[in-house]
């Protein structure tokens, strides 16, 4: 057992800190020497520290504490993630189970799949140009739903797609209605593959929301860099782009671990009832106790 | 008026899937008629039908032609008043062995107060034997314990009819031994007609009153049909001691044999009723 937690040690925390530190070194050389232009680490956290020792400090639209530019980020994500599942699930769920539907529907689900933010973000700003104050977010969370629906739209399908032919027969013997064929069966069949879907939605997402502020100039992590790249700040630039990363990183290991317990999940019910019982049965035990 | 002699009549049946060289005939001609309450065997070679059969009356296969009649009614579809057992009980994994069986019973009862629908569930794992294990999970029961709920389940239906395929043939033989006799507990409480595929001839001479032998494909139908005189309710020893025990194995076990020509090498039929013939045999 010792070994294994110096393992662990070595593992997840020296080698991660010996190839960052070396990266770092590398970088250091480079802006020293064959990239003058590079800042160099030093010369980062300095320009950084500010924004980065105070993260929640308000001074001006474009010039926040690093911590409060992510949240606005992460804002905007979470309503597009919403939307791109409440979109793309039940798309998913049609598109798996119905043979008609993937032949009309799937080649232009090809075609729209590979298309670009930057494509979406115009188009939205024209068909929200009625909402004034609201034109640019409403275009922003369009943006990120047409972008990031597709990895939950298609591993919905795939899920559905291969629900074993065993569930289905059990459908079909007890004669259960629609409603409940697809929420007793459908669906807890083809969870894992959702939830592989909306962890790649949710990096999309995250993907998306940076491309966007960069192109809008809304506040946010990728509008800070856009507005220090154009105000000359390099270092705030490579600020931004960690921020970004660590950010993608942790929403990313979030995802994972709801879905590699996406079976507890569903089993929480039965775990409560077992649970209840257990209690119920002790109970009973100490009033026959009391009665005897 | 019903004649208790034709619960369920099977006329007729035939079933060919489209092949390449042209519709392949597995099932032609299958006639079978089954008294109300009896129970009986289908035993066959390895392919020759027995699964297609059974799942066109279960509703979950169409037939080319024929018709079956249930209880005065002409089967039409999937439906809960046959209740089903598979070879692998195919339990819904995120739900715990009393949801299992309680999503069939919410099915056949909807009317009906929700503590009763709890008891009749609970009843039948408790004559499973899994009074204890009521709320485990499919995963955390072993292969046995889930065929247990698979039978609670299509009992707790209280169906016209049992179909059963090949029902323990996934066991080891000492827990298929085991399942025998709590199908045959559960059964005796209330005695429904029964359907039940095997390759097994000592499983089918200790469970039916009779056992349907099919010949072997294409086209397959019933070859002969033995009357199991044993009386109930059984005892496995009694049984095996029976005078006739003997002579009724080597008739299903001829019948099978004869079925065989056919086929170069008899090999693949022959093992497992070695297996069990061993297992059972009289010390
Ligand atoms: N869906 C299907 N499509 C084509 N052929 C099938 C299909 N299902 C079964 N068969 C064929 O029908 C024959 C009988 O199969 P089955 O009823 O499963 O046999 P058994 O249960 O007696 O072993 C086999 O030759 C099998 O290849
Ligand atoms: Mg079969």
């Amino acid at each position: 057992m010792k070994y294994d937690v110096k393992k662990m040690m070595m593992n997840g925390l020296v080698f991660p800190a010996v190839g960052i530190g070396a990266v770092i070194g590398i970088w250091a050389i480079l802006s020293q020497s064959a990239a003058p232009d590079l800042p160099s680490p030093l010369r980062i956290w300095q320009e950084s520290k500010l924004y980065v020792l105070e993260p929640f400090t308000y001074r001006g639209e474009l010039d926040q504490g690093i911590g409060l530019f992510t949240w606005l980020s992460l804002k905007m994500v979470l309503k597009g993630y919403a939307l791109a599942l409440l979109i793309g699930t039940p798309t998913g769920f049609i598109l798996g189970s119905s043979k008609l539907f993937t032949k009309m529907f799937d080649p232009i689900f090809q075609i729209l799949r590979p298309v670009s933010p930057l494509a979406w973000y115009p188009l939205g700003l024209v068909l929200f140009s009625q909402a004034r104050n609201n034109t640019s977010e409403l275009a922003a969370l369009f943006t990120i739903a047409m972008c990031a629906m597709w990895p939950t739209v298609i591993n919905t399908a795939v899920g559905v797609r291969a629900i074993p032919q065993d569930y289905l027969n059990v459908a079909r013997v007890l004669k259960l209605s629609p409603t409940k064929r697809l929420f007793k069966i459908l669906v807890p069949a083809a969870l894992p593959y959702m939830f592989t879907g909306y962890r790649l939605s949710l990096g999309l997402s995250w993907l998306v929301i940076v491309a966007i502020e960069m192109l809008s100039g809304r506040p946010g992590v990728g509008g800070f860099l856009w507005q220090e790249y154009s105000s000359l700040i390099y270092p705030h630039i490579i600020l931004c782009i960690i921020t970004i990363g660590v950010v993608g990183f942790v929403l990313d290991r979030l995802m994972s671990v709801v879905e590699a317990n996406v079976n507890h999940i569903l089993n929480l019910p039965a775990l409560i009832q077992r649970g209840l019982a257990a209690i119920f049965a002790r109970r009973q035990l100490e009033v026959s106790h009391a009665v005897s | 008026m019903r004649n208790p002699k034709k619960y369920c009549e099977i006329w007729k049946l035939q079933k060919s899937f489209p092949s390449p060289k042209g519709p392949a005939i597995v099932v032609k001609d299958f006639d079978l008629f089954l008294r109300d309450g009896e129970f009986v065997s289908l035993i066959g070679h390895s392919g020759c039908g027995k699964s297609t059969v059974l799942s066109i009356l279960a509703g979950l296969t169409t037939k080319t032609a024929g018709s079956i009649i249930l209880a005065d009614k002409e089967v039409r579809g999937a439906g809960p008043d046959r209740g089903v057992v598979f070879q692998a009980p195919c339990l819904l994994p995120w739900m715990s062995a009393f949801d299992n069986v309680m999503i069939g019973v919410d099915q056949v009862f909807p009317s009906a107060p929700r503590a009763q629908r709890r008891q009749i569930a609970e009843h039948y794992l408790e004559l499973v034997g899994l009074a204890d294990s009521v709320h485990k999970m499919p995963a955390e029961l072993s292969q046995g314990m889930r065929q247990r709920v698979g039978i609670a389940r299509a009992f707790a239906l209280s169906p016209k009819m049992l179909l059963l395929d090949e029902p323990f043939g996934m066991l080891d033989s000492l827990t298929r031994l085991e399942l025998q006799q709590v199908l045959l507990e559960v059964w005796r409480e209330r005695k429904i007609t029964a359907l039940m595929v095997t390759h097994d001839v000592d499983e089918a001479l200790f469970l039916s009153d009779r056992i349907a032998m099919m010949t072997s494909g294409p086209g397959a139908n019933v070859g002969d049909i033995l009357e199991v005189p044993f009386a109930r309710p059984r005892d496995r020893k009694a049984v095996l001691e029976h005078p006739d025990y003997y002579r009724l194995r080597e008739h299903l076990i001829g019948f099978l044999e004869g079925q065989d020509h056919r086929k170069p090498k008899p090999v693949a039929a022959e093992e497992p009723l070695a297996i069990s013939a061993a297992v059972l045999s009289p010390a």
